[in-house]
Parts: structure tokens; C-alpha cells; sequence
């Protein structure tokens, strides 16, 4: 199981490493500005110009995973339970400070760096037994944690009112709100009215931190030791590497960055409920992740873009729009992993190169 | 036979999307000055538009989830609306209705992307969402735009409140949660209530909220609160055996049909005889294929709609629903088919008090101010499957009476 | 209090029973097969369109739906997975992803979304047992549980073909060095598998008796769940942990929360794991270094 993720991903040479982090900010500065034109053009669909901050927050999740699942090796089924908890916390602080800040985009900053906080300490609650695991129990722990966070904000009621948050398990009623107080989460009817903050800038700036924040990581010290340690934990110890520090670091930069995402995403729609990060958000988002090639950085922020917008694009199939979606999934799996594709497709190519000599 | 449908459908609703789709936008954009002028002038626009005749096409998007967990009440509501549009169709060649019906997973973030495509096809008015939490989201973004909405059977406050341009067609949920404690109470039905509801759900956790509340106000004895999620709404044993030892004597279900089955059956193979109270969500349990139908005797439920109703309308309805679809139409099936019909009933109220009214490429934001001051005039009101002489409040809930309909000899029997 | 074991003892039969399924691909193929919860839907509608449609009694309709569904699980297995034998197992997972919403969106174009009611199959009276009644669902449940155990157990240890599957789940290299049809043997797997998915359908459709396109998804979760619980690989610790993870829902249901129920489900696996990183009967193996 471990030798799977095997060492054909390491990102080799140095000059090359630092090139390849530089296309990486070129291609998202760039689909900034081609978007960035056409809507101000108003050449943009509406169906397109709506699905530009999901595209950021999806790019944002695939790099978080692509972390945890191609850096430092570790499969994770419950990614979305971190996005869950950031979007929260996030819409929790951007609507009770609705009163107190004045500025959308403070408030948006807030939120987006206490989504990051809330949801890094749930990694290090979550990854501290975890990360002891390994392989396929290792993904069945974070998505039974996934799970569970789910089940908990399902029934987990918040309101705020001049004296404070009020926090109760059973029901809105048992609040004990004031008059002017609101229920800013509401159980399984999730969190309601709020306030639109997130913007298509904002989004870019986050998916340019975070690129910056993962491509330092891998990069340095610490980077090479969480590799190491991916593509021989053994020989990793044996040098003296603190095996759990170093997963541990890797899970809760991911963990904060998805809460960051989660965050995004949460203010970006005037309501939204504990149930949209289930086992199917984490692994649709692993599916980008798997797609783009892992611990592929670029081929994630291309896969989680395309990806995302590949449902709305087959709408005119109409009933026929998931089978469809479910068939071309399959085949961009057998036809990138499959050895023989994968000849036959290097051989095409060859054959075209060589004609147009 | 229903493949076939089916290709047919999507052959026509694709010719339909490939013919609207090149002179969509350049059309929402120009009518823009086109019609405030005719909403300021009426009496100039058409000749034809003069007599107080409604003229024009209309182009209506339908949003609601057609695939996934949900995609049952999104299909019978895109099923219901297709046949009401066909039959609006085949009155006059001078109003003609386009229905595009797109799919939201019942998630609030495809649901939005779902409105954006139809505002790209040119849609003028919505009927959606099927469900509380995208409609939520979009009503938010129909709001800014000024898109007018009709919600079939979101029936959550939370869906109209702050928004004006929001209507449903369905009970507010807590109209049937005060409601259902209240016919409780009146008819002394029993005096220990257990309620089992669906805590994973903002339709069902709002009506019982309202219901424990009236309840409380009204002296109706609640002996036993259990819920259960879409994740376990497999077994019930422990719901209804904790009923049971609390003595129960009825037991409020404010879910939809098929975990409700799930429970009469339960309760049956338990042994326990107990009477259960439903509410619209329920309606539905008997057209279940394969379903016991003795189980559910004794079932009441408070319903706008029953299919077994013997007034023409409902007749008629019920017998091209069951020959196009080979299925007997549901509560939701029968809001889908209100919805336009109360669209329609709208605009030709306008057309009428205004000297008339050409839709075609009227803009949806001009459309949607129209269709407001309609549904918030007191004096209009229209008929459906689902209600006669329904009327709207200013804020968007519908007023009809509710039914109560008992099932006997596997059929709804009006109380 | 005995009623409530008896539900969850029955709950957990099921759920035993597609843990078997995932177990036994797992300890082939070294994959986790997110489509099994989907053959089981398929297994149910199967067996709903033979008794219903065609009139079919008990026996021959599962009969016919094992049929079908050990079929399908081939053809999936050659399609889907067999072109990916040498890519690395998260591929191979998103493919059994993007073959779970196949079938479940293929589902729903053929039966339509709404849910169809399974007929009862078990048709005699359920028995008593103390306090506690026992449905006749239930008791079958239980039974082919255990029956479909002891048969693997039995089938994997004593026959050839067992045998051979013993030796390609620990060496595969080495298993096709000794003359095993490493490719057959795991279409063979699959096969039971799937046929086990089917009779897992049947029964949960009868005890639960609501069908629908996304009916298998989440029984399918836990039962992986279950799997894992019981140690992932091994046939006694699939039992074991569908019971018990079926024993644990019911009790947690009353006597803690009914909402909460899967969240402590969840959280005993994380425990019992933390304790026993390779579950409960596991098998701890050693790297060599």
C-alpha cells in the first residue's frame, strides 16, 4: 500500500522546481484576467460568471488535499468535515459582526482567517490519534470523522444576541435569544441570510496564498522531510525524522486551509447546511485531486476548474447529464492510468509530431 | 413507451433551447427599454393588446432536483408543470408557454448555477425551487435580479422572508405544524402524541418546531420527541418502541412518504396499533408501488391535494398525469401543476386590468414587478388541483384550506 | 432491552453481509470498491422486477437477481477495473467512484427516482422469544448470515479455487509464479462479491422495504465501516463487525441520541481502531525492512 504513491512524483530539480511554482502563479493570474475582461466585457454567461467563486474554492480544496494525499501520502475521506467547519465558523463571525465592522471585505478576511484557525484545531484534535494510522484505515478514521462533524453541526444550534453567542444542542427555542437576537445556525436547516461577501478577487488572492503557502512547504526543510517520509517511512525514522510532527504539520496546514475554502464558500451563498460537506463533497474533491495527477499542484487547479464546471456544461443532456458525467469519469481514468492507453495515446501524438515535419 | 417519452421530450426541450438560445441575449437586453415603456403605456403597445388580452410568449424555468436522494419531488413537479404548460399551450395560439425544467441535486450551490443557465436561456419568471435549501440560496439571487418566484413546495418561511419576489404555492410550514396540533385538538384525537420526525431535514424539523409550540399553547400532551436522519431512515424500532412505552396513543409524522412506509410497517410487524397523523409530505403513500396499502389504514393527513378527489379538475389532471406518466401524480406533482396556471391566471388578471399585456421579451425584471403587485392584490385569486380560490399575502404565503383526509379501503376519504 | 438486541442484531446481519463482500475484494484485489453499495441496488431491484413484474415466487426471483448481479460485478471488474490492475489504488477507487454514479444514475433513468415498495418474501410467522418478538425477516436475516459465513469460510479454506485466493491476496507475484490464474481468481472474487451483494439487497429490502436508486449508498458506508471495524481482509472479523456496528447503531439510538446515532458510531470505530490500528481481527503485518 505505501509503496503505491510511488517516487515517479517527487518534483525534481531545484531550477526546474521553482520555474514550475512560477507557472503556477502565471496560470491563475492569467484565468484571472481572461475572466476578469470578459465580464467586465459582459461577454460572460451568466451560468459561467456564477461558478467562478466555486471554481476558486474547489482549486483551493484540491491543493489542500493534494497535500495531505500527494505530499505527504496519506489517503483522507473526510476533507470536506475541515470545509464544514471553516464555513461555519466563518459565517458564525461574519454575521455577528454584521453590526461592528463596517467593511464587507474585513469582515470577508476575518472570517476567512478564523475558518482556518477553527478548522487548523480541528486538525490537530483530529490528527494527533489519527495520523498513527496507516493505508486504508487511516481513510476510514477522517471519513468517520468527516461523518461525524457533520452529524454534530446537524444539531448544533447557535444564535447571537446583544449579550453574546448562545450555543444549545436540542433546539432554536432553547437559544433563550433577546428580542433583537438572530439564530445564525440552525441545526440541519444550516446557516440562513447571510450576507454575500465572497468575491472572484478574493478567491484569486486566497488560491495565490495558498499555492505560495504549499509550494514553501514542499520546498523546504521540513517539505523534504514529510516526503522523505511518504516514500520510506521506515528509513525516514531510522534517520531520526519525528514521523507524527511532520504528518501532523502537512494535515493541519491542509486542515486550515479547507477551513479557509470552507469559509469562501459559505459566504459566497445566502444559506448553507451542514449536509453539503458529506462523504460525496470529500470525494468529489478527491477526485480532482486524482485527476490532476497527485501531488501534481497544477494538474489540481486544472482538474478541481474543469471539473467543476463539466456538470453545468452537460446540462444539455438533461436526464441523461450524471450517466454521462459518470461515464467520461471513467474513461479519463482507464485512459490516463491505464498502461496501454497510455502508449497508445504517446504513440498518436508521436505519429502527428513526426507528420508535421 | 416512457424511454421514448422521455427521448422525445429532450429532443424538444434541446430544439427548444437551440432555438431560444441564439436571440436570447440580445433580446433580455433591448426589451429592457422596450417594455418600461409599455409597463408605463400600456394601451399603445400592440394592437391586439388592447382588448385586455394576454398575448405573447413566456419563457419559465422549472428548478428542482431531477437526479439524486431528492429527485423524486423535482420530477413529479417538472412532470406536473410540463402538463399544465401543454394544456395553457392548447388554449390560444396567442400566449404560448416555454418550460425549461434544470436540475439542482438539491444543493443550494447547483441550484444557483441551475438559475444562472435558465437566465441565460431568457427565462422570465421561475417556478422553483422544489426544495427549502436551494430555494433559499436562489431566491437570494432572484431577489437582487428581480426574477420572480413561484415555489411549488418549499414551504419553509425562511424562503420568502426579505424576499418580495418569492410566492408559494404551498402551506407554510408553520401553518401546518399549528394546523395539524390544532385539528388534533379540536377532534380530540388522543390525548398522549408521539411525534417522530426528520432531523436532517429543514422541511420536516420546521413543521414540527411549529407544532410543539401550538401544542404547547393548546394543552396537547407530547409524550415522546425521537427523530431520525437521512443517513438512518432505515429502522424506526427504537422510535417506535420508545413511543410505545410512552403510551402513545398517536403519532404526529411530519416526513414524506417513503420513510413513513417504512414506519407503518414497522409498527405493524411490532405489533403496535397505533393511529398516525400526517401531513402533505405524506400525501403520495398510496400511489408507493408495491406498498401494502391495509398498512396505511386509518392514516390521516391534512393535504391541499388528493388524487382520488372526484372534482373535474383534479379528474382531468390526475388522468393525463397517469397517461403520460404511467404513475399516479403526488402532492408535489399537483403544486407543479398549479404553478403555472397561477402564473397564467396572474398575468391575464393584469392584462385584463391594464388593457392588455404582450409578454414576448419583456424583460424579467418588468415582469417580475408585474406579477408582485398581482399576487399581493388582495382581490386575486385563482383555482387549482391543489385549492380553490387560493390568495397570496404581500409576503408570499398562499392561503387555501387544508384538507383532512383519512385513508379507508385503501383510498382518501375527505374528513 | 432484548428487543433492542434482536433489531440490532438483525440490522447488523445485513450489514454483515455486504461487509463479507467488501472484505473479500479487498483482500484480492487490495481495493476499496465504492460500487458495492451499488450492486446492492441493483441486487434489490432485481428481485423486486421478478416478483412484481414478472410474478416469480421467493426463491427463484433471488435466485435470478444473484444471477444478475454476479454477472454485472464481471463485467464491471473486466470493464472498469482490470485495465487499471497496475495503477496506483486511488485510481482504481475513483473508478469504483465513477462506477458507483453509473449505476446509480442508470438506476434512476430505468426505475425512475420514485421509490417502489419491495414486496415481502418471507412469508411465515415470526416467533417469540421472551419479551421479545422476533420478525420473520429478521430471523432469515440472521440465518443467512450466518450460513453464507460458515460456506466462505469453508470455501476459501478447503477448496482449491479458496486456496488460490488465499495466495493471490498475500503474493501476487509469487501466486502467478506458482501457476494461479491471478486474473481469474480475482474475476472470481468479484463474482461472489456481487452475488453476495444481491442476496445482501435482497435482504435489506426485505427488512427495510423501500427501494431507490440511492438506496445502497449508504448501508454501503457502513458497512465498509463494518469492515474495517472487524479488520479489513478477514471473513469472521467482517461478521463480527457488521454485528456489532448494527448492535451499537440500535443502542445508541435509545439510549443516547437518535440523531447522534451515527456520529457514536463513528466514533467507537475511531476508538477501537486508535486501540487496534488493524481492527478487531485483523492481522498485524510486519515490515521488513
Amino acid at each position: 500500500m505505501k509503496n503505491k504513491l510511488n517516487v515517479k512524483n517527487i518534483f525534481c530539480g531545484v531550477s526546474k522546481k521553482s520555474r514550475s511554482g512560477f507557472i503556477n502563479y502565471g496560470i491563475v493570474i492569467v484565468f484571472f484576467i481572461i475572466f476578469q475582461t470578459l465580464s467586465s466585457m459582459g461577454k460572460l454567461t451568466n451560468s459561467l460568471s456564477g461558478q467562478l467563486i466555486p471554481i476558486c474554492v474547489y482549486v483551493i480544496m484540491a491543493l489542500s488535499l493534494n497535500l495531505v494525499v500527494g505530499i505527504s501520502g496519506e489517503l483522507s475521506l473526510g476533507h470536506a468535515g475541515f470545509m464544514s467547519v471553516g464555513a461555519f465558523a466563518g459565517v458564525i463571525v461574519a454575521t455577528s459582526l454584521q453590526n461592528v465592522i463596517v467593511s464587507g471585505s474585513v469582515r470577508l478576511i476575518l472570517a476567512l482567517l478564523i475558518g482556518a484557525a477553527v478548522a487548523a484545531v480541528m486538525g490537530v484534535v483530529i490528527g494527533i490519534p489519527v495520523l498513527r494510522l496507516q493505508g486504508d484505515y487511516l481513510a476510514i478514521v477522517t471519513l468517520a470523522f468527516g461523518e461525524i462533524i457533520k452529524n454534530v453541526l446537524n444539531c448544533l444550534y447557535i444564535g447571537s444576541d446583544s449579550h453574546g453567542l448562545h450555543f444549545s444542542m436540542t433546539d432554536s427555542n432553547s437559544l433563550g435569544l433577546d428580542a433583537d437576537g438572530v439564530v445564525i445556525l440552525n441545526g440541519p436547516m444550516g446557516a440562513l441570510g447571510i450576507k454575500k461577501l465572497s468575491t472572484f478577487f478574493s478567491g484569486i488572492i486566497l488560491i495565490l496564498i495558498v499555492l505560495f503557502i504549499i509550494q514553501n512547504l514542499v520546498n523546504s526543510r521540513a517539505g523534504r522531510a514529510i516526503m522523505a517520509i511518504r516514500d520510506n517511512r521506515i528509513a525516514a525514522e531510522a534517520s531520526g525524522l519525528n514521523i507524527i510532527k511532520y504528518k501532523l504539520m502537512a494535515f493541519v496546514t491542509s486542515a486550515a486551509i479547507a477551513g479557509a475554502a470552507g469559509a469562501l464558500y459559505a459566504l459566497n451563498y445566502s444559506t448553507v447546511v451542514p449536509k453539503k460537506f458529506d462523504f460525496n463533497t470529500s470525494i468529489l474533491i478527491l477526485v480532482f485531486v486524482v485527476l490532476g495527477g497527485i501531488g501534481n499542484l497544477r494538474g489540481s487547479i486544472i482538474a478541481a476548474a474543469v471539473l467543476t464546471v463539466l456538470p453545468e456544461l452537460l446540462r444539455q443532456f438533461q436526464d441523461y447529464r450524471m450517466l454521462v458525467y459518470a461515464i467520461v469519469l471513467i474513461l479519463v481514468m482507464l485512459i490516463t492510468n491505464n498502461e496501454q492507453a497510455k502508449a497508445f495515446t504517446k504513440r498518436i501524438f508521436r505519429k502527428k509530431a513526426k507528420e508535421e515535419c | 413507451m416512457k424511454k421514448l417519452l422521455a427521448a422525445m421530450l429532450t429532443g424538444t426541450m434541446m430544439f427548444s433551447l437551440a432555438a431560444c438560445g441564439s436571440d436570447s441575449s440580445s433580446a433580455v437586453s433591448t426589451s429592457t427599454a422596450a417594455s418600461t415603456e409599455a409597463a408605463s403605456n400600456e394601451s399603445t403597445v400592440s394592437a391586439s393588446a388592447e382588448d385586455g388580452s394576454l398575448t405573447g410568449t413566456l419563457q419559465l424555468g422549472v428548478i428542482g432536483p431531477l437526479t439524486g436522494g431528492a429527485a423524486l419531488y423535482g420530477n413529479s413537479v417538472s412532470n406536473g408543470a410540463s402538463i399544465a404548460v401543454d394544456e395553457i399551450n392548447a388554449l390560444s395560439a396567442d400566449f404560448q408557454i416555454e418550460l425549461n425544467a434544470q436540475d439542482d441535486e438539491h444543493d443550494a450551490e447547483k441550484s444557483v448555477n441551475a438559475y444562472n443557465t435558465l437566465k441565460d436561456w431568457g427565462a422570465q419568471a421561475i417556478i422553483g425551487c422544489v426544495t427549502t435549501t436551494p430555494c433559499v440560496a436562489v431566491a437570494s439571487e432572484a431577489n437582487a435580479d428581480r426574477m420572480f418566484m413561484l415555489t411549488p413546495s418549499a414551504s419553509a418561511t425562511s424562503v420568502t422572508e426579505g424576499n418580495d419576489n418569492v410566492f408559494q404555492l404551498c402551506f407554510s410550514d408553520p401553518n401546518q405544524g399549528s394546523a395539524s396540533a390544532q385539528y388534533i385538538s379540536d377532534n380530540a384525537l388522543a390525548s398522549k402524541i408521539a411525534v417522530i420526525y426528520n432531523n436532517s431535514d429543514a422541511y420536516s424539523t420546521g413543521i414540527y418546531q411549529t407544532f410543539q409550540s401550538k401544542a404547547d399553547e393548546i394543552g396537547l400532551e407530547i409524550v415522546s420527541v425521537t427523530t431520525f436522519t437521512d443517513d438512518t431512515a432505515n429502522d424506526f424500532s427504537v422510535q417506535l418502541t420508545e413511543a410505545q412505552n410512552a403510551g402513545a396513543e398517536l403519532i404526529f409524522l411530519p416526513i414524506y412518504y417513503t420513510p413513513a412506509s417504512l414506519i407503518m410497517q414497522q409498527a405493524s410487524s411490532m405489533g403496535y396499533d397505533v393511529e398516525l397523523f400526517g401531513v402533505d409530505g405524506m400525501d403520495g403513500i398510496l400511489s408507493l408501488e408495491g406498498f401494502d396499502t391495509s398498512l396505511a389504514e386509518g392514516v390521516m393527513l391534512l393535504t391541499p391535494f388528493s388524487a382520488d378527489a372526484t372534482d373535474d379538475l383534479t379528474v382531468s389532471f390526475v388522468t393525463k398525469y397517469e397517461e403520460a406518466y404511467s404513475e399516479t401524480p403526488s402532492q408535489f406533482a399537483a403544486d407543479g401543476y398549479d404553478c403555472p396556471y397561477a402564473i397564467y391566471a396572474a398575468l391575464t388578471y393584469y392584462a385584463e386590468n391594464n388593457g392588455g399585456l404582450d409578454v414576448t421579451d419583456m424583460s424579467y425584471s418588468d415582469l417580475c414587478e408585474i406579477l408582485i403587485s398581482v399576487f399581493a392584490d388582495p382581490d386575486f385569486s385563482c383555482d387549482g388541483v391543489t385549492g380553490l380560490g387560493m390568495t397570496w399575502t404581500a409576503s408570499g404565503e398562499v392561503n387555501k384550506a387544508p384538507k383532512a383526509v383519512v385513508i379507508e379501503n385503501g383510498a382518501y376519504v375527505g374528513l | 432491552m432484548l428487543t433492542y438486541l434482536i433489531n440490532g442484531i438483525s440490522l447488523g446481519s445485513v450489514y454483515a453481509i455486504i461487509a463479507l463482500g467488501y472484505t473479500m475484494v479487498y483482500g484480492i484485489a487490495k481495493m476499496l470498491n465504492f460500487a458495492h453499495g451499488d450492486v446492492i441496488m441493483v441486487g434489490g431491484y432485481m428481485a423486486f422486477c421478478a416478483t412484481s413484474y414478472l410474478g416469480w415466487p421467493a426463491v427463484p426471483s433471488v435466485l435470478f437477481s444473484v444471477f444478475v448481479c454476479t454477472i454485472l460485478g464481471i463485467v464491471i471488474e473486466k470493464l472498469a477495473y482490470k485495465p487499471l490492475r497496475n495503477a496506483t489504488s486511488l485510481a482504481v477507487l475513483i473508478t469504483a467512484i465513477g462506477v458507483s454514479y453509473f449505476l446509480q444514475n442508470a438506476a434512476l433513468l430505468i426505475w425512475t427516482s420514485n421509490p417502489k415498495a419491495f414486496p415481502n418474501l418471507v412469508n411465515f410467522p415470526g416467533i417469540t422469544i421472551g419479551s421479545a418478538q422476533v420478525s420473520s425477516v429478521a430471523l432469515v436475516t440472521i440465518i443467512a448470515c450466518i450460513v453464507i459465513m460458515v460456506a466462505l469460510t469453508l470455501f476459501t479454506g478447503k477448496t482449491k479455487m479458496g486456496k488460490a485466493m488465499r495466495a493471490v491476496s498475500e503474493d501476487k507475484g509469487a501466486a502467478q509464479l506458482m501457476g494461479i490464474n491471478v486474473n481469474g481468481t480475482i474475476s472470481l472474487t468479484f463474482a461472489i462479491g456481487s452475488g453476495l451483494a444481491a442476496i445482501a439487497g435482497v435482504l435489506l429490502c426485505s427488512a427495510y422495504p423501500t427501494l431507490m436508486p440511492t438506496t445502497g449508498s449508504m448501508p454501503g458506508i457502513k458497512a465498509f465501516t463494518a469492515a474495517v471495524f472487524g479488520g479489513i481482509g478477514s471473513i469472521p472479523g467482517a461478521m463480527l463487525g457488521g454485528i456489532l456496528l448494527g448492535i451499537i447503531e440500535i443502542y445508541a439510538k435509545a439510549y443516547i441520541s437518535t440523531q447522534l446515532s451515527d456520529a457514536i458510531v463513528f466514533a467507537v470505530l475511531i476508538i477501537v481502531l486508535i486501540v487496534k490500528p488493524t481492527g478487531l481481527l485483523g492481522k498485524k503485518i510486519k515490515e521488513k525492512v
